[in-house]
């Protein structure tokens, strides 16, 4: 069985670097030769991850696992939490503030754009602790954008 | 059309000028970075107002071929593009003209 | 181009009708507000793909005759609302905001400025 694994921390309001895990995950995975439909959905997975930790979090992890018919990623952060899960999985709900929205995110898009592009897709979040989120992706035959 | 007769075209200023012979297929308008990595796809260009260094990453992920800021992107932006070999490119006009333009360029 | 015509190049959707078929002159394509409040001029219709009861707020600020959400999102019932009392008309077109723009640029609408004069800002 083939493992290819990585580990990458980021801490939260550091927004100077958003997008710069997920264009090394990117780089790695088509080095690696995966399909490109399948970089594609690690991508925005990958970049909404960051994005929401930045945004949101004290600091996080991002870990992914590609077994051989699948990707794992696992996204972990230290922080404030969602308090209402089911609102925050809502296309265009947000509860950023001015400064996040004014650069572009925040509009809400992004748990829904990250179970979107998951083939299966688990968060669990506590207030004041943090969230905790599990996306799985099929190398093969997974569902199409 | 290949990119450089597109800049060409539309008289955008140059910030960074990479891939200039690859085919522009279509163009993408919007602010939202969640909505571009959603919606956009390869070969487009991105025109946006966001001129942080943020934009530069979205292009590289989702290989657009080039950003059009209807605005002076930052330094750090222009630093970021070379880095990454992302083409980067702004305008004086509005997001909508540059648009209407493009559209008009790439109608078969 | 009247309001009816912009609706039918778009194919678009009829959120909050309006009484007269507007004329409208100019075109404003943006996602954040901010710019929309820089440039925007009275009487233009704003294209957008984020609504929000803000955005609908700005829209009245600045006069604005219509709201085109792009990218077939759906109005959040709130900023329906907000709309609806301000009397603001609204559309959903599924174009991207890009080809809205192309399509309606093609069909002799202009943009709102011809190009920013930096020394003004």
């Amino acid at each position: 069985m083939n493992v290819e694994s990585e580990h990458f921390s980021v801490t939260g309001g550091d927004f100077a670097r958003a997008g710069a895990i997920s264009i090394r995950v990117k780089k790695a995975l088509s080095n690696l030769g995966l399909p490109r439909c399948v970089i594609r959905k690690v991508a925005v997975v990958v970049f909404e991850a960051e994005a929401n930790i930045i945004s949101y979090a004290t600091e996080g992890e991002i870990n992914y696992i590609i077994s051989d018919d699948h990707i794992e990623i696992h996204i972990d952060d230290r922080g404030q939490g969602i308090p209402d899960l089911s609102m925050a999985l809502r296309e265009g709900y947000s509860t950023a503030d001015e400064v996040v929205r004014g650069m572009g995110f925040g509009a809400g898009m992004g748990l829904p754009n990250m179970r979107r592009y998951s083939d299966e897709f688990q968060i669990e979040s506590k207030v004041d602790q943090g969230t905790s989120i599990r996306s799985i992706i099929y190398l093969h035959g997974g569902e199409n954008e | 059309m290949k990119l450089v007769s597109v800049v060409k075209e539309l008289g955008l200023k140059t910030h960074c000028g990479a891939n200039l012979s690859d085919e522009v297929t279509g163009g993408y308008v919007g602010d939202l970075l969640s909505d571009v990595m959603a919606g956009a796809t390869e070969d487009q260009i991105w025109i946006t107002r966001q001129v942080h260094p943020n934009i530069i990453a979205v292009a590289a992920l989702k290989e657009l071929a080039a950003i059009v800021t209807v605005a002076e992107p930052e330094a750090e932006t222009v630093v970021k593009a070379e880095a990454e070999g992302v083409a980067l490119f702004s305008t004086d006009s509005s997001a909508f003209e540059v648009s209407g333009r493009l559209f008009k360029l790439l109608e078969p | 181009m009247k309001l009816s015509e912009i609706g039918a190049l778009l194919q678009a959707e009829v959120v909050i009708g309006c009484q007269d078929d507007l004329e409208i002159k100019t075109a404003f394509a943006v996602d954040l507000m901010s710019d929309a409040l820089a440039y925007a001029k009275p009487g233009c219709i704003l294209l957008t793909g984020l609504i929000t009861p803000q955005t609908v707020r700005t829209a009245y600020a600045l006069d604005l005759a219509a709201i085109m959400v792009c990218r077939g999102k759906v109005a959040p019932d709130d900023a329906v609302k907000v709309a609806e009392e301000l009397d603001i008309p609204m559309m959903r077109t599924s174009y991207i905001m890009f080809e809205a723009c192309g399509r309606l640029y093609q069909a002799g609408m202009v943009g709102c400025i011809e190009a920013v004069n930096r020394c003004e800002r």
